[in-house]
């Protein structure tokens, strides 16, 4: 509670910041359009205005400042313009309209909802087998963390096509790159957290003569809770992530990847930075949820952080 | 035929890499290093194999030989993509990125204030899809590298804040009252205790942006490069069908991605030896 105000103090000169560059950014579209509706600029040719730099132009140009706060297309549109059009796309659109971001939202979710499951599934499952046999943990840890270093994200797009001509279509594709992206963190973080319980856990189990599943079940797995947890909340924003960078040079129709394209190639930035937000949100959202649930889940073990 | 060999050469693979592991020998370095190299050779055998055997079509998936091949013919257009997308793109973003980042963890570790503010919002952000930005950059930076190095510099930033930041944070009370009775004042402390203290955290954020930097500077690519770059070869010769070409930059990418964090990893063993994590 204690770190509200300087969070929101860091926030506030984030906005600071994004305000004041406003006019810099914009000042000579603003400028070229001011020229056309007749009112006053210096330097009055578009060309003499290209010597200028964006501040330059602001500081000779003092009263077109408030209408770079307002114009349409934007290189950097500003926060309200942004706010606007979010919430003109989130709450005022009906959500099966093609223009809700709530419809975009969705189309992007499902699959980094399916990924995750795939990923984290398959994830636990290749811990296990890598804690409880030597050759696996050998042979195939080296390239899970030299799978890392393939830049997935940048196949992302290939993948989509290929699956695609092989018939397959739709959710599934988007939500292998997910999985991909969420797989990693699981595995590493389970490995980490099966191997926690240190030799003396493991010899009173012993002393119980308990068996090797026993031991696993009562000591191992809860052991690997709190990091399975930290591994969770990466995987899932790593999924949204891979999901949107799925759709973005896919020519795909919906989802936050498209929204992004959409707004970059037909000249409507507004749409593109509340698209950008939006994602932003919901990754925030998706963590704020795992967050919430691996505090209740780890007080309810008696783990709770203090 | 050649699927009953590949399914053979699959369980001998396995079969030594069994006797090996739970041999008396498995500690030895040189053993460490060869399980998992005939477990990598194993499978590219298979691959090649498989590929053949069932005479998968080259569109879906090349066999290793000819993106082997593909690696040989290509080299200096390989080399001219490496050095736009890697050296320039990416290796300039994560600079100008990680001196950001530490300059501003440095000013915000002055005040107990920023640090608490900048540490949940620098977390945060690292979460978000940052890449999501390249089209944004792409626009107001141009089409060549800087567009991409900057898309790198934001999305290596947090990462490398947020850890910097902890680190700086993780000396004990004890110490610096040590620092304090010595008579040092902010700056000896910083430099003498606690930038050392701190350097297995910010190595750690170093080491997380290596594979981010790769990522932004290949994905950027494709919203609008020069005629070279891997990125901008991986969605061209993937739109001619020509996917042995794009396994070659995928190995390269890989490649240069493992050197990148195998590089860090070294000069971390280096800089913090006396850190129980590398004893």
């Amino acid at each position: 509670m204690k770190s509200i105000l300087p969070v929101l103090t860091v926030i506030g000169a984030i906005l600071l910041f994004w305000i004041v560059c406003v006019p810099m950014m914009n000042m000579h579209l603003v400028a070229d359009q001011a020229q056309r509706d007749e009112l006053v600029v210096t330097p009055d040719t578009p060309a003499a205005r290209q010597d200028y730099s964006g501040a330059g132009l602001v500081l000779r140009n003092t009263h077109l400042i408030p209408l770079t706060y307002t114009f349409v297309r934007p290189r950097l549109p500003s926060p309200h313009q942004v706010a606007g059009e979010m919430y003109d796309t989130i709450i005022d659109k009906k959500i099966t309209s093609k223009r809700s971001l709530v419809y975009h939202g969705w189309v992007t979710l499902a699959p980094t909802l399916l990924g995750f499951l795939i990923g984290t599934g398959l994830g636990i499952l290749l811990a296990v087998g890598i804690v409880y046999s030597r050759v696996m943990d050998k042979s195939v840890m080296p390239w899970a963390i030299v799978s890392q270093t393939i830049p997935i994200l940048a196949l992302a797009p290939m993948i989509i096509v290929v699956l695609g001509s092989m018939g397959i279509q739709g959710l599934f594709p988007k939500s292998i790159i997910a999985a991909y992206l969420s797989f990693f963190p699981v595995v590493v973080g389970m490995v980490k957290g099966l191997r926690s319980p240190d030799g003396m856990q493991l010899d009173l189990l012993r002393t119980y003569n308990a068996s090797k599943s026993q031991g696993f079940w009562a000591l191992r797995l809860p052991a690997s809770a709190p990091y399975l947890f930290a591994s969770l909340k990466i995987g899932i924003s790593a999924s949204l992530v891979g999901t949107i960078v799925a759709e973005l040079p896919t020519g795909a129709k919906a989802g936050f990847g498209a929204r992004m394209l959409v707004g970059d190639q037909y000249g409507q930035p507004l749409v593109s930075w509340a698209a950008l937000f939006a994602a932003a949100l919901t990754a925030a959202a998706l963590v704020g949820l795992f967050s919430l649930i691996e505090r209740i889940t780890l007080k309810r073990m008696g783990m709770a952080a203090t | 035929m050649i699927v009953l060999y590949a399914i053979l050469i699959w369980a001998a693979g396995w079969w030594l890499n069994v006797k090996l592991a739970n041999g008396p020998q498995s500690e030895n370095p040189i053993v460490k290093v060869l399980i998992p190299a005939i477990f990598g050779i194993t499978v590219v055998i298979v691959w090649e194999l498989l590929v053949r055997g069932f005479d998968v079509n080259p569109v879906i998936l090349p066999a290793p030989s000819s993106i082997g091949a593909r690696l040989m013919v290509e080299g200096p257009r390989l080399w001219a993509d490496f050095q736009q997308t890697i050296i320039k793109g990416a290796m300039t973003g994560y600079i100008i990125g990680g001196l950001a980042a530490f300059g501003v963890a440095i000013l915000a570790d002055r005040s107990d204030f920023l640090t608490r503010g900048i540490l949940p919002v620098g977390g945060f952000m690292a979460a978000l899809p940052i890449v999501g930005t390249a089209p944004i950059f792409v626009k107001w930076l141009g089409s060549d590298w800087e567009s991409k190095a900057a898309v790198v510099a934001v999305m290596v930033f947090f990462p490398i804040l947020v850890n910097t930041v902890a680190g700086l944070k993780d000396t004990s009370a004890m110490q610096r009252d040590l620092m304090r009775t010595y008579g040092a004042g902010y700056w000896p402390t910083l430099f003498k205790l606690r930038l050392p203290a701190a350097m297995p955290f910010i190595f750690n954020g170093l080491k997380i942006a290596t594979t981010l930097a790769l990522i932004g500077a290949i994905v950027a690519e494709f919203f609008g490069s020069p005629t070279v770059g891997m990125g901008f070869r991986i969605s061209t010769s993937f739109g001619q069908l020509a996917l042995d070409m794009v396994w070659a930059e995928i190995v390269i990418a890989a490649l240069a991605g493992s050197a990148f964090y195998g590089a860090m990893t070294l000069i971390e063993k280096r800089v913090t030896f006396w850190h129980p994590s590398q004893r």
